[in-house]
């Protein structure tokens, strides 16, 4: 098998990997990574709100997208979103929704609990003479909030939150499950279509490995430099 | 008993540890090390026992080479007791458990005779009735004890103490104080790194004074509290006795 | 069909996911356990290939992983073992339980690397200076108190499992979500399907959690309070 390994394949197919595939990966991953920062924040500042009823609706969504597989989420909203937007336009039938904004949707609402626990631990990791130190010198909440806690919690969550988009990037290969065009999708149809599953699929499993090892050798030595200021 | 000759160690390729070290320790002697934080004193003794390795010089005990590769490390550990600085008692395990561990899976003495043997020294250090208990219900002093008898049960012919009341509330330090004296006073071989020099006054044969990994003197006691022939040495013991 | 027979097909489905999911973290555990213990080794050797063995199974998305094992892996052996491969009765099974198993791996071995590290290193130099071999150190002081220690993040990646399973739907394994996707495609009742679907996962994972935590409470040393 090895001998008769087809390199050619690959490359006639490059352009649709990359320009169509990969451009589908990292787009997605890039707004959803950017999403699910924005709802995750507000759903652990709900968390940690002291608004018991705020904290309690969080807390049960948070624990329930983490119950679930991915796989199961997505089918959920490939199916609940033509609803939801019928439901929030007034449209008289359920409305027709993209693949990418359906994907892109059900990414941000799956990484937003997960984003949210990584701030809450962050926030929570500062210890609580610190606060106190700062209330002491006559801070108010927000600035003790804003110059003393969450500058160090950043800190302490930033690796953290860009090893979880590591996983967010492997993750948004399972609109695979929706036959969506992303970087395994594309690899998958040339390899169906050209009946060449080795090379396609050793091909793609070479890419992602280039592209997460290269990225958590970064994480790594961002953590290290952050240590050593510590 | 313990003979250590020309000891060089370093610590990656820039720091030196420990430069040319040479000291013994005889059968039956009590040997104290102290000096400054950081003078290599706690390196030294854990070189002894090989839990840190030496890149020059020699280290024999009984007779047996400590740094060759052919030497049997853990059956030679298995014949030095050995007392940390923070105790380092097996949590996970009951206290008479501690002391039975290495008993049977080193020496492979039976469990009872393991357990007899432990319950026998728990009773010389005191703490027969905590023989159930895990170690972290024991204040700092009683670990400490149970980690003298757990170092014991393995029957060592000599016994290395690395800082054995560093760690202790001021309140507790002679509780442990005394079960070494009386240890000494047996007539056990011990090496013992410390700041209590009212300890090395009582029961010392020998005083090394260490600094930046070397040995500055090496006295019989007498001679090391009388009139300490170096300055550092001075100024060492002032300031410590100032208290 | 009637209610019945759709909880009956998502029961057989939830039968295979539990299945897969044991099975996978058998191996996870072990494999884990043993890549863990080396990167924490003195030997460099020993410390790199449990390094690259972590960055292999957890830079590859697991949907590729299982590509890997399902598809290629039988193309790259001689032709009469990969024949046998593909042959395999209940191939997705092995290969979902494996592939997963190898993937979770990783995993417990970053947990159980930190939880050994995580130990005051005097405990390690305290089974030393009693004599204890490095396996025996291990074995009897260790590993007994970093499982201890790990035992919650182990929690989260044993659900991980359970969930990730739902992957393997891809390489043609008929499990919990596989189930509730093949009704919506026959009998147009998808919500009923799938929320039966999730009320199963969040029963299994409260199961879980629930059975965890006793046994975290069974395990717990009197006096020992974690990271003191």
């Amino acid at each position: 098998m090895i001998g008769n390994f087809d390199f050619d394949v690959i490359r006639r197919a490059l352009p649709y990997l990359f320009f169509e595939g990969m451009r589908f990966t990292l787009t997605l991953t890039a707004l959803a990574a950017f999403g699910g920062l924005v709802f995750g924040t507000l759903i652990a500042l709900m968390r940690l709100s002291g608004y018991r009823l705020l904290g309690r609706v969080a807390g049960i969504y948070v624990d329930f997208m983490r119950s679930l597989p991915l796989v199961l989420v997505i089918f959920w909203f490939y199916f609940l979103v033509p609803y939801i937007g019928q439901w929030l336009t007034g449209a008289s039938r359920p409305i027709t929704v993209g693949a990418f904004a359906s994907s892109l949707i059900t990414f941000i609402m799956f990484e937003a609990a997960y984003f949210s626990e990584i701030m809450r631990a962050g926030i929570q990791s500062i210890s609580r003479g610190q606060p106190a130190a700062a209330n002491a010198l006559g801070l108010t909440y927000s600035q003790t909030m804003r110059y003393v806690v969450l500058p160090q919690a950043f800190r302490n969550m930033l690796p953290v939150l860009l090893t979880q988009t590591i996983v967010l990037f492997q993750d948004t290969s399972l609109v695979y499950v929706l036959s969506i065009t992303d970087f395994l999708g594309a690899a998958s149809k040339v390899a169906q279509r050209d009946g060449r599953l080795v090379e396609m699929y050793l091909f793609a499993a070479v890419v992602y490995f280039v592209i997460c090892s290269a990225a958590s050798f970064l994480v790594r030595r961002l953590q290290a430099r952050i240590a050593i200021v510590r | 008993m313990i003979e250590i000759n020309h000891v060089n160690k370093w610590y990656g390729p820039s720091f030196q540890a420990l430069k040319d070290c040479t000291t013994s320790v005889a059968k039956g002697e009590v040997v104290v090390v102290c000096g400054p934080s950081g003078s290599g004193k706690s390196t030294l003794i854990k070189c002894v026992n090989a839990l840190e390795p030496i890149q020059g010089g020699d280290i024999t005990l009984d007779g047996v080479k400590v740094n060759d590769p052919r030497t049997d490390l853990p059956k030679l550990r298995s014949r030095v007791g050995m007392v940390f600085q923070h105790f380092e008692l097996f949590p996970h395990l009951r206290i008479v458990e501690n002391l039975c561990l290495a008993q049977e899976k080193v020496l492979g003495r039976r469990h009872d005779d393991a357990v007899a043997k432990g319950m026998k020294l728990l009773d010389r250090v005191g703490l027969k009735d905590h023989a159930k208990k895990f170690p972290a219900e024991l204040s700092g002093g009683q670990q400490q004890r149970v980690a003298i008898a757990r170092a014991l049960a393995m029957d060592p012919i000599a016994m290395l103490f690395d800082e054995p009341t560093s760690a202790l509330d001021p309140e507790m330090i002679s509780e442990v104080l005394d079960v070494m004296v009386d240890l000494a006073r047996e007539g056990m071989t011990m090496m013992v790194v410390t700041h209590e020099m009212g300890f090395a006054n009582k029961v010392a044969d020998r005083v090394i004074f260490m600094d930046r990994g070397e040995i500055v003197e090496d006295a019989k006691k007498t001679d090391f509290f009388g009139q300490p022939r170096s300055d550092r040495a001075q100024k060492f013991l002032s300031k410590i006795l100032q208290h | 069909m009637g209610t019945g027979t759709y909880l009956d097909l998502l029961l057989s489905g939830l039968v295979v996911t539990l299945k897969t999911s044991l099975l996978a973290w058998i191996i996870a555990l072990i494999s884990g356990c043993v890549i863990g213990v080396m990167r924490t080794l003195p030997s460099r050797t020993a410390s790199w290939i449990g390094f690259g063995y972590v960055e292999f199974f957890r830079n590859m998305p697991l949907l590729v992983q299982l590509f890997l094992w399902f598809f290629v892996l039988p193309e790259l052996l001689p032709k009469s073992a990969g024949l046998w491969l593909k042959q395999l009765p209940n191939a997705p099974f092995w290969t979902a339980a494996i592939g997963i198993g190898f993937f979770m791996s990783a995993r417990v071995a970053v947990q159980l690397q930190a939880g050994i590290s995580s130990l005051p290193r005097g405990q390690k130099q305290a089974a030393t200076a009693l004599g204890l071999t490095t396996m025996q150190t291990y074995r009897y002081v260790l590993l007994p108190m970093a499982f201890r220690i790990i035992l919650p993040p182990l929690t989260s990646e044993f659900l991980n499992t359970i969930k990730n399973t739902a992957v393997a739907i891809t390489i043609g394994l008929v499990e919990l979500t596989g189930e509730a996707r093949s009704m919506q495609e026959f009998s147009f009742q998808v919500f009923e399907a799938f929320t039966a679907a999730t009320v199963l996962y969040l029963i299994v994972n409260f199961i879980v959690a629930t059975a965890m935590r006793f046994l975290e409470r069974y395990v717990a040393i009197p006096g020992y309070i974690a990271g003191k």
